[in-house]
């Protein structure tokens, strides 16, 4: 049987994926943050996920203004990097699990979680950012991913409820699968952050670390947090919390705190960081 | 009965929402179209005539080619969408977001290693005297 072993909760700024690709990570600028994930890079090595179901969202790359699902699930065998405007990142492809996915897909689709299949996408900074942090630069990533788009790019995203149920549904669809498979479930993105308009640049670092303690304290209250909040108390780009409560609701109860970490700036983003493992 | 839209309230930020997002298809579809790097070229030797060959409103081609970032948010444009004109442009998202806030780049990345933008006076429009925003004490004090 698969079974979900530990999630990782991780920001995905842009600007963290270039300071690796470009050789900056000793610049005294990124020191402080990726020494947050020193750890992260010798549990992962430990623990060893043959899956990673990877909660993220794309940035107006693989999806336009013509067609914006809420919830997406890569049925593809392989997920070409794509190129945002600098050209490709210099990353691996993913290496998808079609058949774990069109199970979970089929699973969750019953449980009325109303899913886009794709089977044809290139993957942005969302995506291969996460995997950077966590892995460095490998020829190929270790395990297979499964990518797991979810729109915050449109007002308004799912609700944060909504996410916290369909992460229970993924969970339960992950457990129906006849394979010996340690899985792993990442949520992306956040933390506080505002990349628009003349509020650009706000910071809620209590906000973040309320919502890091209530991570283990509190989990479901999570799932009540209202769109607005987010945007008002943590720039309209921390809405992006979303997806880390579906990894959150995937989780068995009252799992282990394994790893936090929390960091201000990078560009124009709060790091939150945070991994869970399941009892 | 109307929506709900409490967000309006929250000064200085833009939510994308779906009035907004028909508003900007084109201009945002214009943006789409220079993550090929032949159509970046032509956008650059070309630039009007580039964006006349979309079906944008003239605010929203005047908002590109002066780079007015909150212009072209007002008229529909969506961040992420517009950061294919600043990538273009050779700018970081901290450069892009800067501009926006009128700050210096120089006073923004202050800002943001001292902790970024407080939310306290920043998170209702009538707590905006003179339509300012605070920054942080730190820069503040300066």
């Amino acid at each position: 049987m698969a079974k979900i072993s530990s999630a990782v909760f991780c920001s995905h700024v842009p600007a963290i994926g270039a300071a690796i690709d470009l050789g900056k990570t000793a610049d005294p600028y990124w020191v402080p943050l990726f020494k947050g994930f020193e750890f992260s890079k010798q549990w992962i090595k430990q623990a060893k996920p043959d899956v990673i179901f990877l909660v993220y969202n794309d940035h107006a790359t693989a999806f336009d203004a013509s067609i914006i699902p809420t919830f997406a699930i890569g049925c593809a065998e392989r997920f070409p990097p794509a190129d945002e405007g600098w050209g490709p990142r210099k990353v691996p492809d993913v290496i998808g699990y079609p058949e774990l996915a069109a199970h979970i897909a089929q699973s969750v689709i019953l449980d009325e979680f109303d899913l886009t299949i794709i089977n044809d996408m290139k993957v942005d900074h969302g995506l291969s950012v996460p995997l950077s942090l966590m892995f460095g630069q490998p020829e190929a990533w270790p395990c297979r991913i499964i990518p797991f788009p979810v729109n915050v790019v449109q007002y308004p995203p799912p609700t944060g409820n909504r996410c916290y149920n369909l992460g229970k549904a993924i969970r339960s669809a992950i457990e129906k699968f006849d394979e010996d498979l340690n899985v792993q479930i990442w949520g992306t993105g956040g933390m506080s952050h505002q990349i628009q308009g003349p509020r650009a640049g706000l910071i809620n670092k209590e906000f973040d670390n309320r919502f890091l303690d209530r991570m283990l304290s509190d989990p479901a209250s999570l799932a009540k947090i209202p769109h607005i909040e987010y945007v008002r108390e943590a720039g309209a780009e921390a809405i992006e919390l979303v997806m880390w409560l579906v990894a959150l609701g995937a989780m068995g109860p009252n799992p282990r705190l394994v790893h936090r970490f929390h960091h201000v700036p990078a560009s124009n983003t709060a790091v939150g960081h945070l991994i869970l493992e399941n009892q | 009965m109307a929506l709900e839209k409490p967000y309006k309230d929250v000064p200085g930020t833009t939510v994308f929402d779906a009035e907004l997002a028909r508003k900007g298809y084109h201009l945002n579809q214009f943006c789409m179209s220079l993550m090929k790097a032949e159509n970046r070229e032509k956008f650059k030797a070309d630039q009007r005539g580039y964006l006349d060959q979309w079906p944008m409103s003239e605010e929203q081609k005047q908002g590109v080619l002066t780079r007015d970032y909150n212009r072209m948010i007002a008229a529909g444009g969506n961040i992420y969408f517009l950061s294919k004109i600043f990538s273009s442009d050779g700018q970081s998202f901290e450069q892009a977001a800067s501009s926006m806030t009128g700050m210096s780049a120089p006073e923004y990345r202050q800002m943001m290693l001292t902790g970024g933008r407080t939310v306290e006076g920043n998170r209702y429009l009538s707590e905006i005297k003179g339509g300012k925003l605070k920054t942080n004490a730190i820069v503040e004090k300066k």
